[in-house]
């Protein structure tokens, strides 16, 4: 272009320096000690809470929350990557694990944990130890444990005729028909938000056969097993014990379970520490948790829960690891528990008053006996989505139970295509 | 129908439409003036029972929000400046200055309106990455410094500046960047006010881009914080109607004051075919 | 050539921009549409591959797609042909000689145009509530059951398309109003001297002679209106059942959500090519029409 011989105007530098500005203010500088740590939804609120005795122990470490809401956090963590803005330490879901893994993205822990005296990995649950290690490396540090169950409504459900809660499927339908039947069609038995894959990833998890094949090379669902689960699913709906909706419909789930818009709710264990906050004392002995029901029996639920990870680009690991130890540390953990009555992974913690004499927990902790992994495979978190998506129009009645399976299964293995490549040609997805 | 039927029923139309088009409006005022819950109750309240600005404090004390404001807002203003200026370089430049290959490129650019600019968005990202700007003010910015639209407005209107006020300038010995800034800067304003609104409105109101680029809290322009905290928050009605105030207000006024600059904009938009 | 040199120095910086920042990057997704990059190529450039028309063969296959391409032709149909009325109308009723105050009314009716479209979707969707919402409320008194805009697949796109009238049609209501400020007053008065009715004069004199601005206004909208993104992205996130996932919403979420790059550049180009098809096809019609 001939633009460099003609008299260029010298005042466009003026204008462009503003926006040099902005490119290097946009990061903090690298030489200061600051982490930068993401968190989702509540937990992300809390843990500005917890960092007062951080900053104690360590008052030349600056900590910077961001708190992720978890509708928007896998993509956001996913552009962060891709930007290459990822923080310094996370929590991440224990199921996106693999998926950050295959992009290598995250630190391996291995060393600092075989220096640590803080993180004893012989503390903590196996299972949910077990979620985090990816091709025998250590990747991620339990931060608490997360599996769904019931949340019900007692009193409503001793007016139904019923003094405990199910333990098989066949009870837990009579006792949702019993329900409709007092309530009337107003209201409903219970809530599965069709926006949530939880609760038919739980059904489906309670079935014997695995939900992936061959390596997770291929989807499963074509299975008796998945049958059967989205079977049931369809059946709560169609039976009308479940209103169709989302849960932007919904918008507070708290007052609507007070209201008795419907009894029973399948969450975690977050929501103990919100109904305790959030439903008026004269209501606090109307609720209570239960483990999930199973076919034929006490129920399988998920692995699930939250580590915290260090990004491999993180320019301060060495930082974020010691707030990472101090995240772990049994009391810390205990005043986290208290504040959001996330369930802690460590033994240690569970010993302490606060938690054994919590009745709400009790439930959690059963059902802990009883959690089954996901598939480790990068591709999870759309596959499940795609489950979601498959299921809503099964509910709809778009799609028998046997074309929905059929449909997904194909899905889930274009999906894996790239995968099966990987794998074939000895790489590590 | 005689006249004042007409007119009786003509206004009568006027008014509904009118009261159509201004109630969600009015009602976003009126609610983010409610304390938390009151608007979810049946049948839903059309004013608050005790007008209180707690929504407001909320927002700027617990939620941020003062930052997004200045985010916008300097985010809005960077973008219309830089743009005015390269647009007006451009546009003078297509109108008035000959230039080798100034009628083909003219052609192209013309032609290159039809594609919509998500097809630029995935590479765009990319190059980002690869220039290391993602998550900056620049990846927003930047992008936004030159438009094919604004360079067509300002050469529209730029064609009717008379050429024997250039030529003269040119024979007192005057530089192209002197014509340009005493001469023809100020035959544009006009056009430039136009073009400014439509900049500053536009880069306010631009959400998908801003949403894939800034990851960073820090950085969030007002929409996107919106759209964050409205999936966080759908039971707060209040508050998020006063967030939708905060970001509607400001554009709303800038309107208002402006108006006779913008609808000459569309009107010089849309005789661009 | 002095003035030779400087009309390139001024083009310059902007050419620069719209080069590096549009045309480079519309024929990189041209490229990249031909590949299957995605989050693996992300982490390792080795992961490419060169696929050919793989992505636009599986896209044409893929229920999904077809659905986004429902949804979208859906909400053009119906919203463009709506919002074009609302406009006409109101520009004929702020434009009429009886007509007080209508710089207000002009005002009134465009001011949601220059609102933002986040905020006042997330208004909206509090105005669209099943139970608490005011319309549902207001469809009561005339003996309307509540409808659940949002969350019933049957309702969610028409509660959209309301919202995107009430948006938008402004807009082309000021470009009707100079439009209609331009027919020639003797025609009008001819037509009463042969006692042409109101509704006759509309439909001989008034309609006729918008029909360039008609089709010009039709081409923006159209073009516009196959753009729809923020309102679901707000509103609906897609749902309920997909039933608002459009094709930019599917294109969003193929590319920044599941990082299938390669896939979400052709979705972009199977959109060009759509908003330029059904350009070409106004442009035919309108001729044919003229022709006759």
């Amino acid at each position: 272009m001939t633009a460099g011989r003609s008299p260029r105007p010298p005042w466009l530098l003026t204008v462009l320096l503003p926006l040099l500005c902005a490119v290097g203010c946009g990061s903090p500088a690298p030489h200061q000690r600051v982490v930068s740590v993401w968190a989702m939804g509540r937990e992300g609120a809390v843990i500005a809470q917890l960092l007062p005795e951080f900053t104690k122990l360590h008052p030349d470490i600056e900590v910077r929350i961001q708190q992720l809401p978890w509708t928007a956090a896998h993509q956001k963590l996913l552009t962060a990557f891709a930007g290459e803005a990822t923080p310094d330490l996370c929590q991440l879901g224990n199921t996106w694990i693999p998926e950050f893994v295959a992009l290598k993205a995250l630190e391996p822990l291995d060393r600092s944990l075989a220096r640590s005296t803080a993180v004893q990995a012989s503390d903590y649950f196996p299972g949910i130890w077990d979620t985090n290690i990816i091709g025998g490396t250590l990747y991620g540090v339990p931060w608490y444990i997360d599996t769904r169950l019931l949340f019900y409504r007692r009193d409503l459900l001793a007016q139904a005729g019923f003094a405990e809660p199910p333990r098989t499927w066949a009870e837990w339908s009579r006792m949702l028909a019993a329900i409709k039947a007092l309530v009337g069609p107003e209201r409903y038995g219970v809530l599965l938000p069709l926006n949530e894959f939880d609760t038919l990833l739980v059904l489906s998890i309670q079935q014997p056969e695995p939900l992936l094949r061959a390596d997770g090379r291929y989807g499963n669902f074509r299975s008796a097993g998945f049958h059967r689960a989205l079977g049931f699913y369809r059946e709560i709906f169609q039976r009308q014990w479940a209103p169709p909706v989302d849960s932007t419909q919904i918008s507070n789930v708290w007052n609507e379970l007070g209201r008795g818009y419907f009894s029973f709710y399948i969450s975690g264990p977050w929501n103990i520490g919100e109904f305790t906050r959030r439903l008026p004392p004269q209501q606090q002995d109307t609720w209570m948790t239960a483990p999930m029901p199973g076919p034929d029996g006490p129920g399988a639920s998920i692995a699930g829960g939250a580590s915290l990870v260090i990004f491999r680009r993180s320019r301060h690991k060495a930082e974020a690891w010691l707030l990472l130890e101090f995240l772990s540390s049994p009391q810390t953990q205990k005043r986290f528990y208290q504040l959001t009555g996330d369930l802690p992974p460590r033994r240690s913690t569970w010993r302490a008053p606060e938690l054994s004499g919590n009745l709400y927990a009790r439930a959690f902790r059963e059902q802990l006996e009883r959690v089954k992994p996901q598939p480790k495979v990068p591709e999870w978190e759309r596959i499940v989505t795609d489950m979601r998506l498959m299921a809503e129009r099964v509910v709809h009645g778009d799609l028998s139970v046997e074309e929905g399976a059929r449909d997904l299964d194909r899905e889930v293995d274009a999906v894996l295509q790239k995968r099966r490549w990987l794998l074939d040609r000895g790489r590590t997805p | 129908m005689s006249v004042s039927g007409a007119r009786v029923l003509l206004h009568a139309l006027l008014l509904g439409a009118a009261a159509i088009t201004l109630f969600p409006l009015l009602w976003m005022l009126s609610v983010s003036f409610m304390a938390g819950g009151e608007a979810s109750a049946f049948p839903p309240p059309l004013l608050p029972a005790h007008g209180t600005l707690a929504n407001y404090r909320q927002l700027f004390g617990q939620q941020n929000i003062g930052r997004y404001l200045t985010n916008s807002l300097s985010l809005a203003a960077m973008t219309t400046l830089l743009s005015l200026l390269l647009n007006s370089l451009a546009g003078y430049a297509f109108a008035k200055l000959h230039f080798r290959a100034r009628e083909p490129l003219l052609r192209v650019l013309l032609a290159a309106l039809v594609i919509p600019s998500q097809v630029a968005m995935l590479p765009l990202f990319l190059m980002m990455k690869w220039l290391g700007l993602v998550n900056t003010y620049a990846a927003v910015v930047v992008p936004a410094m030159a438009g094919i639209f604004g360079v067509f407005l300002v050469r529209q209107y730029a064609l009717t500046i008379p050429d024997e006020l250039l030529e003269a300038a040119r024979i007192d010995g005057a530089s192209e960047l002197r014509i340009f800034t005493s001469i023809v800067l100020p035959a544009l304003r006009p056009i430039l006010v136009t073009l400014g609104v439509f900049t500053f409105l536009g880069s306010w109101n631009d959400f998908m881009w801003p949403l894939i680029v800034l990851t960073d809290q820090g950085l969030y322009t007002l929409p996107i914080a919106l759209a964050t905290l409205s999936r966080e928050h759908v039971q707060d009605n209040e508050l998020m109607m006063a967030g939708a105030v905060l970001t509607v207000l400001p554009v709303l006024a800038l309107f208002l004051s402006l108006q006779r600059y913008y609808i000459r904009g569309i009107l010089m938009g849309s005789v661009k075919g | 050539m002095r003035v030779g040199y400087a009309g390139w120095a001024f083009a310059a910086p902007a050419l620069l921009i719209i080069t590096v920042f549009f045309f480079v990057p519309v024929l990189s997704a041209l490229i990249v549409s031909l590949t299957d990059f995605d989050l693996y190529a992300l982490a390792d450039i080795r992961n490419l591959r060169f696929v050919g028309l793989d992505n636009y063969r599986q896209l044409l296959h893929a229920p999904q797609f077809w659905r986004a391409v429902a949804n979208t032709g859906y909400f053009v149909a119906v919203g463009v042909p709506l919002s074009l009325a609302a406009s006409l109308a109101s520009a004929l009723l702020v434009n009429s000689r009886l007509a007080y105050f209508s710089a207000f009314f002009r005002t009134a009716f465009f001011a949601p145009v220059v609102t933002t479209l986040v905020a006042v979707a997330v208004v909206w969707r509090y105005l669209l509530h099943t139970r608490y919402g005011l319309i549902n409320y207001a469809l009561a008194h005339v003996g309307i059951h509540p409808i659940d805009w949002l969350g019933d697949p049957h309702w969610a796109l028409p509660a959209i398309i309301l919202f995107a009238v009430w948006k938008n049609f402004g807009y082309n209501m000021v470009i009707f109003m100079a439009a209609l400020h331009s027919i020639p007053v003797d025609l009008y008065e001819a037509a009463r001297l042969d006692g042409a009715s109101r509704w006759q004069e509309l439909g001989r004199i008034t309609l006729p002679m918008l029909r360039p601005t008609l089709l010009l206004v039709s081409i923006l909208t159209v073009a516009g209106y196959f753009q729809l993104f923020a309102e679901p992205y707000v509103m609906t996130q897609g749902g309920p059942l997909q039933s608002t996932v459009s094709v930019l919403y599917f294109m969003y979420e193929e590319g920044f959500k599941w990082w299938n790059l390669g896939s979400a550049s052709a979705v972009a180009f199977l959109l060009f090519l759509m908003i330029l098809a059904v350009t070409a096809l106004q442009v035919r019609l309108t001729r044919d029409a003229q022709a006759r």
